[in-house]
């Protein structure tokens, strides 16, 4: 048995140590955000956030989560209340088939979550490792930027108050 | 707040009791209109159905009846009913667009129904770039001519004239205010009624909802974690399935001890048929553990059956080909009288000739291949797939199942971006032979990364030739073109195109592959020029034997032959001395096509394009795809670093023009997707395999384009033809795309790069020669 | 007059002392060539130019990351500070084209650039001193034949004194000896050519050989293993770790593809080195695998040593033993006891997978008890590579691992490693905390990017 703390809920998940995460999401908490792509660590759609970092959850076996806290896309926000990042990607478009993208968020998410403001540049070598096959980058990109606008003003905002 | 049209059905929840609902839909009494099998509809060459000449628009063609498409329910709720699916090209969303233009009604009251044997009308295949062009104007004439009949039966119950009515928001409304709900308009079979050859259709100057950049109905979904795609379904008493797939083409499994997986956690089954091998668990990792257990204690006898692949273009040109002549225009010798072969009778000036080659190229899909399939109670077989074609798949597996086509059921749910023919038939029939063998819960096949890279149905590798003349004033006199190609269509059709259907101890047999018949062609889509040339001539060699498993890629052979056409022009306008823009217009006549050509010239700034010698160079490349379809023209800016060879782009810029736009996004994201997909094919691109195995099997082994290596800028400009008839968007930027981009190497390096894929090792090798 | 005469001689002594320093320490300016838009060398000395350039990975260090070839701009992290490469393209004003060949062989031999100031011994001078008149003549033609990139130097971080470069030429007293090669005839033609190659433009030694604390090369240890830019060169000579022995053989297949299967996978700085490495003539790549054969003193017999360490704990998940397509990483899945110590059961969970599986490298996990990266003297690259991955390279093949550092504490780490030097059979490392430490300020650093890619 293995403790997760997974978009702030605590699951009692019944796996075999080396089982990777990304079953467990799917299949035990029935998430569907976190994706197989290829189950090697190569395309980045099963991306999800482990302890302020993205990870690769097809990986990643439980047996080194335990007692950790994860956050899946499902974590960000729903589709009544989408997140800053949610409402960006809706906004721009950022997807067409859409497969690659809930990885790509959570890529994104953690890298906004620890530098507000990146650089064109930037954005793209954090996305390195996540594949688009539609060749949607264009876009995805466009979006992370919006995020981090939305992200901006929403601070400030809030300070204000 | 965010509000939707309901996309139904809902997998998740009830999907099993659609026909129930479908009853509810309707209405009481009504008649239930089953689809039937068509075979003559679908020869197995094409991709689009052989409408027998009808004269009804788009697929009306095919199914008249106009509740087919459009169904209105007693409580007012309008279903649209489409043949097609949506593979992420935003299909959904556009037809909910059409249907929502003529009808007058919110797109949010509107629900969709895609693909579905049981549902929908046959379609054939979603591939071509048809849908807008064939569903669209069949849906969009269908909800035109349903309006036009509720306003009828509005005005005999009103009694007023049918032109003092108007229809609104759902409603047919009087001037005097007093309206009634299409709901209450409708009963009994009013719908079920045979379209007219013409329709009332809206004037695209009062167009509300088509043409405007409406927001995508499945996107919400897709970015918070909804359930979106097939691989999310979860369906009650589900099992888990994993297939052993061979090592190579041929091989056949020699021993296997099943007993191995028998006593793990969570076994249900595992099935050997000949050289089908599968593990069925409870759950999903359990499967995928006994998969690598049975794998591993398999053992195969493999063929060494595969060229060399260092040699493919040469093998290619050397299988045995059926030649089809396809165009076969002479110039007329002065007096009148038709010349006996190209360039005769015109002065000869400058002759050039230049081969080309394109190696085998996988679709690459994010998401590997997944299919559930379920063998009820009843004796029905229903199989969830994101095939593209849920009717051809449902013929071809209940072959193979040996049951009564009547008794199987496809129904389309999307699955990740396929861009043609990839695994996802043999998914389909994956779940299709283990659900028929294991009657009772549904079950799930997921295919892994390496089985999708190593046995999905790849694009041919094909090899072309160009020659030109030119005469005293620069233009081309006599053009010729030769492509060799495997065919690009081996689609179910027949059992034998599925992969477990090949497998089974009782296999049957691989289809004969047939070439797809002009004007739409297969390998040799788009190798007849737009361009106006006094005199040409081009041959499509069509070659049977297929050394490596093919089928169709996004935009077939236009890709190839755009890529060597374009890449042609330019060589003759070099030795025209001509500009290459203008070059192409000299000998463009028709005036869209011209007009994408201006556009994307003026846009780029094509006159005033960096030309220097400091490695950047700009290439321009034009295509109507199919010569039917949409026109794309593009011009690119590139820099090439001269010492790696790698290839940086820079800034792209893009004009199409696909007659009446639905929704401009839509068209915009499917064309910045053709471009970066075709960037990626055209300088990476390529598998790999030895003389018995294919070894591009991952990402490692099959690199395509990431982020890093995107270019800095892509602009889409569209042409607005209101009024003018869709034209098909997906498929048009691929050829373009990968012209430009060897134009533009060509520019920055003065180097002619005719082999694909132009990495930096042969751009490198070439400049430093 | 005593008094005098002694401050006398003093003022003469001091005079003689800096008149004598600045003799030392002062270089001319050389005069600057017209800049020529299109040089005229002979092509087959431009070719040879660039088979040297392979060589010396000229273009790895004097490349920014993305950026444009020869350009410079690429930070070199020292113990001392980072100093950032020139700009090498025939640039008149920010490159080398204002440059004669005179001053570019005196470059490479002294360590004094056109202006006559000395560089960094980053810029291993103190190996190119060796190449001869006739391979700095096709070095000097390839430069000042590439695509000219203005591109203004960046400043190096270097704390005082050292960033007085004047400071050099007392270092180049004591640690520069001056070229040319000499053969040594005991040995054959191969050996020498290998050894010419090495020791000059190959300069295996910048980063196979221990430095001292004034950042010379330890001659005494050569080869014996030494440090480069947070990745562990490891020792190429008798103290060589290898279970497996190299032999030329290996080592020649090594270089050529970059990888062997009793070995690894060269990654790190290592990766660019065998990228450039695989382009060139058999001839030379022998050459260099005859050499450091010769000093790690291994014969020349062809590989057929059997090692006692099991390749994979299951042996029949051998490299390359199984079909890929048959069902993604088709191994018997080895399985995870709960008294099984803390680092195999990581190594079962999470390594197995992909490391004993079957997969033909060298995409494939490569069989780690065998691997360098845990039998060598540093745990450093083992460490680097568990938390970094190995990033994809830009459109070409190549192995790409996940990172884990976002899943494995630093005890997490050090428990996998030290199980995984265990089954190797190695004594355990005494400074694999220390490196894990390393490893993690390396990857917010400035030098995160240690990439395969150029």
């Amino acid at each position: 048995m293995v403790a997760l703390t997974v978009n702030g809920s605590r699951h009692e998940i019944d796996a075999t140590p080396e089982t990777p995460l990304l079953y467990v999401l799917r299949e035990d908490l029935r998430l569907n955000a976190a994706k197989y792509g290829c189950g090697l660590g190569q395309c980045g759609a099963c991306t999800v956030i482990v302890g302020g970092e993205a990870v690769f959850s097809c990986v990643t076996p439980v047996a080194l989560l335990d007692g950790k806290s994860i956050t899946t896309l499902e974590g960000l926000g729903t589709i009544d209340h989408p997140s800053a990042l949610q409402r960006a990607f809706i906004e721009m478009q950022a997807a067409q088939c859409g497969y690659c993208i809930a990885g790509i968020m959570m890529r994104a998410q953690a890298l906004l979550q620890q530098d507000p403001h990146p650089s064109d540049v930037e954005i793209r070598r954090h996305l390195e490792p996540h594949l688009c096959r539609c060749g949607t980058h264009m876009r995805i990109l466009r979006a992370v930027h919006r995020a981090a606008e939305i992200m901006s003003a929403e601070r400030t905002q809030e300070a204000a108050q | 707040m965010m509000r939707q049209a309901r996309v139904w059905p809902n997998p998740g929840r009830g999907a099993i009791g659609g026909i129930s609902r479908r009853a509810a839909l309707v209405g009481a009494g009504a008649l239930i209109v089953s689809f039937s099998i068509m075979p003559a509809a679908w020869p197995q060459e094409s991709e689009t159905p052989d409408t027998g000449g009808s004269k009804l628009p788009g697929s009306l063609a095919i199914e008249p009846h106009l509740d087919a498409w459009i169904k209105v329910a007693p409580d007012g709720a309008v279903t649209v009913f489409t043949g097609k699916a949506e593979l992420g090209q935003g299909i959904k969303t556009a037809f909910l667009q059409i249907a929502a233009e003529e009808l007058d009604l919110p797109l949010e009251q509107l629900t969709i129904v895609t693909a579905d044997t049981q549902l929908t009308a046959n379609e054939g295949y979603t591939a071509g770039s048809h849908s807008i062009q064939d569903s669209g104007t069949a849906i969009r004439n269908a909800a035109a001519q349903v309006r036009e009949i509720l306003i009828g039966v509005a005005a005999q119950q009103l009694g007023l004239p049918a032109a003092a009515l108007r229809a609104e928001n759902g409603s047919v409304v009087a001037q005097d205010g007093r309206k009634l709900s299409y709901g209450a308009l409708v009963s009994g079979n009013l719908l079920h009624v045979t379209a007219q050859p013409a329709s009332k259709l809206k004037d695209p100057s009062t167009f509300k909802v088509m043409n405007r950049p409406v927001q995508r109905l499945d996107i919400p979904a897709k970015v918070t974690g909804g359930e979106a795609f097939l691989q999310d379904m979860r369906l009650p008493g589900m099992l888990h399935a994993r297939i052993v797939r061979p090592p190579s083409y041929g091989a056949t499994l020699e021993q296997v001890d099943l007993a191995t997986v028998g006593t793990m956690p969570g076994f249900v089954n595992a099935v050997r048929d000949g050289n089908f091998l599968a593990v069925v668990f409870e759950k999903e990792f359990q499967a995928i553990q006994a998969m690598r257990i049975l794998a591993a204690s398999a053992q195969w006898a493999e063929k060494r059956a595969l060229p060399e692949q260092s040699r493919t273009a040469e093998v290619i040109r050397g299988l045995p080909s059926h030649d089809y002549v396809i165009l076969d225009k002479a110039a007329a010798l002065p007096g009148g009288q038709p010349s006996t072969g190209v360039g005769a009778g015109v002065n000869a000036g400058a002759s050039i000739a230049a081969d080309y080659s394109r190696p085998f190229q996988s679709h690459g899909s994010i998401g590997p291949s997944c299919a559930i399939a379920q063998l009820d109670r009843n004796g029905m077989l229903t199989v969830w797939t994101h095939t593209q074609g849920v009717y051809p798949d449902r013929n071809a597996i209940a072959e193979m199942v040996r049951m009564p086509a009547q008794r199987v059921r496809c129904i389309h749910v999307q699955g990740s971006g396929c861009y043609g023919h990839n695994a996802a038939d043999d998914a389909g029939a994956d779940a299709a032979l283990l659900a028929s063998k294991m009657p009772g819960r549904p079950i799930r096949v997921q295919w892994m990364r390496e089985q999708e890279h190593a046995w999905e149905p790849f694009g041919p590798a094909m090899v072309t030739r160009a020659t030109a003349s030119l005469n005293d004033d620069g233009g081309i006199a006599g053009f010729t073109f030769d492509v060799w190609s495997n065919t690009h269509n081996m689609r179910p059709g027949t059992a034998g195109a599925l992969l477990a259907a090949q497998h089974i101890a009782a296999p049957f047999p691989i289809p004969e592959p047939k070439p797809i018949p002009q004007p739409e062609g297969g390998g040799d889509r788009n190798a007849i020029p737009l361009y106006d040339f006094p005199a040409a001539r081009v041959v499509h060699h069509f070659l049977p034997d297929m050394p490596i498993r093919i089928s169709a890629m996004r935009s077939l052979g236009a890709y190839m032959n755009i890529f060597s056409l374009e890449g042609f022009m330019d060589e003759a306008a070099l030795a025209a001395k001509t500009d290459p823009v203008e070059f192409r217009l000299r000998h463009l006549k028709d005036e869209r096509a011209r007009a994408v050509v201006s556009a994307t010239a003026d846009a780029f700034g094509w006159k005033n394009r960096p030309h220097t010698a400091n490695g950047t160079g700009s290439g321009f490349a034009f295509a109507r795809y199919k010569n039917l379809a949409a026109y794309c023209a593009l011009a690119m800016e590139v820099e090439v670093d001269r010492d790696s060879g790698r290839v940086r782009l820079r800034r792209v810029v893009a004009a199409i023009d696909t007659g009446q736009v639905v929704n401009p996004d839509g068209v915009r994201n499917q064309i910045e997707g053709a471009i970066l997909q075709s960037a990626s094919w055209t300088l990476y691109e390529s598998i790999s395999f030895d003389r018995t195995r294919i070894t591009s099997v991952d990402w490692s082994t099959y690199p395509i384009l990431r982020f890093q290596s995107v270019p800095d800028s892509v602009e889409v400009h569209i042409i607005d033809r209101p009024g003018l008839p869709f034209l098909g968007a997906g498929e048009a930027g691929q050829g373009p795309a990968a012209a430009a981009i060897a134009n533009a190497i060509a520019d920055a390096t003065g180097k002619r790069l005719r082999d694909l894929p132009l990495t930096a090792e042969r751009l490198k090798s070439a400049i430093n020669a | 007059m005593k008094r005098s005469y002694l401050l006398g001689v003093a003022a003469a002594v001091l005079c003689v002392v800096v008149v004598g320093t600045l003799a030392l320490v002062w270089r001319p300016a050389l005069a600057p060539i017209v800049p020529v838009t299109s040089p005229s060398f002979d092509p087959g000395l431009v070719r040879r130019g660039a088979d040297l350039a392979a060589l010396g990975d000229c273009n790895t260090c004097h490349t920014a990351p993305l950026g444009k070839t020869f350009a410079g701009g690429r930070p070199l992290q020292t113990p001392f500070g980072t100093i950032y490469a020139t700009n090498i393209t025939p640039d008149p004003q920010t490159g080398i084209g204002l440059w004669s060949e005179a001053a570019f062989v005196r470059a490479m031999r002294e360590g004094v650039d056109r202006e006559g100031r000395h560089l960094y011994p980053a810029f291993p001078y103190d190996h190119f001193t060796l190449i001869s008149d006739d391979d700095d003549k096709a070095l000097y033609a390839y430069l000042m034949t590439r695509q000219p990139v203005h591109a203004e130097a960046l400043k190096n971080v270097l704390p005082f004194p050292i960033n007085i470069r004047m400071i050099l030429a007392g270092w180049n007293l004591f640690y520069l000896d001056k070229g040319p090669f000499r053969p040594d005839p005991s040995h054959d033609e191969l050996w020498n050519r290998g050894a010419y190659l090495v020791e000059g433009v190959g300069h295996c030694g910048a980063c196979h050989t221990p430095r001292n604390a004034l950042g010379a090369e330890e001659k005494d240890d050569a080869f014996a293993g030494g440090e480069a830019e947070g990745w562990h060169a490891f020792s190429i000579n008798q103290s060589s770790q290898s279970p497996v022995a190299w032999d030329v053989q290996s080592l020649q297949a090594y270089l050529a593809n970059g990888w062997h299967g009793l070995h690894g996978v060269a990654r790190g700085p290592m990766a660019p080195v065998v990228d450039n490495l695989s382009e060139l003539p058999e001839g030379d790549i022998r050459a260099i695998a005859v050499y450091i054969a010769s000093r790690m003193k291994s014969d020349t017999t062809p590989d057929s040593q059997e090692s006692t360490v099991p390749l994979a704990r299951n042996p029949e998940n051998n490299p390359g033993s199984k079909p890929q397509s048959a069902g993604s990483q088709s191994a018997v899945p080895v399985s995870v006891a709960e008294e099984d110590e803390a680092g195999a059961r990581i190594y079962v969970a999470t390594c197995a997978t992909c490391h004993e599986s079957g997969r033909p490298v060298p995409y494939g996990g490569i069989h780690l008890f065998l691997s360098t990266a845990v039998t060598g003297e540093s745990p450093q690259n083992l460490v680097n590579i568990v938390l970094a991955g190995l990033p994809a390279s830009d459109g070409t093949k190549s192995p790409i691992m996940p990172n884990f550092g976002g899943v494995l504490s630093d005890a997490e780490v050090a428990d996998l490693a030290r199980y995984l030097r265990e089954m190797a059979g190695k004594p355990a490392w005494d400074d694999l905390e220390a490196k894990i430490k390393t490893a993690r300020g390396a990857l917010s650093g400035p030098a995160a990017s240690t990439a395969a890619s150029k």
